[in-house]
């Protein structure tokens, strides 16, 4: 394989887009999976070649499956994510879609996670082959309470998202319920408190309330220890954890932009640089870009100030979604940046944002981007 | 007994639509077909052994509605996935 994959994770397959790591010649691999729904598909930094994807083939559920040679062959997983079976007459959860998954952290080769809709979190201990419920989570006896019902679901059902590890301690994991919010836990999952002070959610009554909110992207750094990024469905904030309250740096952004969106991507060295991919939160919120002109912005000043990066985008009337997963950025100098629409178009930057080139056009919705280096 | 399978499960027999399997009652058979084709199952029947959604049995041409329907080593099975959406 080359020097660099984008993983694209579709409604309808994966795919791989490959180029060298100087991004100037890319071919496609794939489909894997046609006919199936992707919503994630990630490779593994520990090791360079072990990718998960997490899949759904139509009606018949999720499941896990695992490529140890960076893509070329995949085995499902022996034991996919799935909740314990209740005991009659209690009727139990059964998982619909696995929605987000992450390697562990760098000292645990083989540690996987998986999070689910509903609402749910899964661990892999042998690099996702067979998956444990993480009970801390799962059988918290307020988990009901924080992930709401039916009606506080997007309308593919609740999610959980945005898994990441403090890359500074594998017993610290920060999790996106939506809806639910922000969690973290300090102790492996046994544990878990809310994380949501200074965060806004206009649909609750409550406007201080403890969960409930709807992140729609968490990101830690992953070189600087304790920042983090949030573009939650009420605006894009930073939280410094020796303050442990959000702040809205979402405001900084052009009033007629606003600050909604689903995707938010770090720097990999940088961490007061950040990229969002803005889209019209107004009336029935359509979460298409705002009059039709996308844009992504960029800080990089951790949120004072913001930059419209819209050079090689379409100057109008395009009418796409970035989901939250759909954005992501390489490790290389200067970082390359990649977002893929809801009609399926995937679009690079390779400086940073400056410049935008459409790498392909016609695949199906796309659900997912992540850029790896295969070794 | 003859089991016939749709086409999104010939992943799972290595592309045969018609497999054999044995079994008292619908859920024994489904845990022999398992046992042979291994995660066939989990396509079929979720973690609550409830059936997944737009899944159906049918034995000798008859919807078999609930898993402990008995079976005969004679009948024929047939497993139906309608999907659907587009």
């Amino acid at each position: 394989m080359p020097g660099l994959a984008l993983l694209v994770g579709t409604r309808k397959g994966l795919f791989i887009l490959k180029s060298g790591r100087d991004r100037r010649r890319w071919s496609m691999d794939g489909p894997h999976f046609l006919g199936e729904v992707v919503n994630h598909a990630v490779l593994d930094p520990r090791d360079g070649r072990t990718m998960l994807a997490a899949v759904r083939a139509g009606h018949l559920g999720p499941t896990v499956f695992r490529s140890a040679d960076s893509g070329r062959t995949w085995r499902e997983a022996a034991k996919p994510p799935a909740f314990a079976k209740a005991a009659a007459p209690a009727e139990g959860e059964s998982v619909s879609h696995v929605f987000w998954l992450a390697p562990g952290h760098a000292s645990e080769p083989g540690r996987w996670y998986a999070g689910t809709s509903p609402q749910a979190l899964f661990a892999s201990d042998d690099g996702g082959d067979t998956w444990q419920g993480v009970e801390g989570f799962n059988g918290h006896p307020d988990r009901r309470r924080w992930i709401g019902g039916p009606q506080d679901a997007p309308p593919d059902g609740g999610t959980l998202h945005s898994i990441n590890v403090d890359p500074f301690d594998p017993a610290h994991l920060y999790i996106g319920l939506s809806g639910g919010g922000v969690f973290e836990t300090r102790d492996r999952g046994a544990t878990w408190t809310p994380l949501n002070r200074g965060c806004a959610a206009d649909f609750l009554p409550d406007p201080s309330a403890e969960f409930g909110h709807d992140p729609h992207c968490l990101r830690v750094h992953p070189a600087q220890r304790d920042v983090v990024y949030q573009q939650n469905h009420c605006g894009i904030y930073r939280l410094d954890r020796a303050r442990s309250r959000w702040t809205r740096i979402g405001d900084n952004m052009p009033r007629e932009i606003g600050d909604v969106g689903f995707p938010l991507v770090l720097h990999p060295r940088d961490p007061k640089i950040a990229w969002v991919f803005p889209m019209d939160g107004t009336t029935v919120w359509p979460r298409t870009p705002i009059g039709g002109r996308p844009a992504v912005y960029g800080t990089r000043d951790a949120g004072r100030s913001w930059k419209r990066l819209d050079e090689g985008l379409p100057k109008g009337q395009a009418w796409f979604t970035v989901k939250r997963q759909a954005m992501g950025a390489d490790a290389l100098d200067p970082v390359g940046l990649y977002f893929g629409t809801t009609n399926g178009e995937v679009w690079a930057s390779f400086d940073e944002g400056a410049r935008w080139h459409c790498l392909c056009l016609h695949l199906p919705h796309v659900y997912s981007v992540e850029a790896a280096l295969p070794r | 007994m003859k089991v016939s399978l749709p086409s999104p499960l010939v992943s799972y027999t290595g592309g045969r639509r018609d497999v054999e399997a044995g079994g008292a009652t619908l859920a024994a058979l489904l845990e022999d077909l398992e046992r042979r084709h291994p995660g066939i199952r989990f396509r079929m029947i979720d973690e609550q052994d409830r059936v997944r959604p737009h899944i159906k049995f049918f034995v000798n041409g008859e919807m078999a509605r609930a898993l402990d329907r008995r079976l005969d080593p004679a009948d024929e099975i047939l497993v139906v996935a309608a999907l659907s959406g587009g």
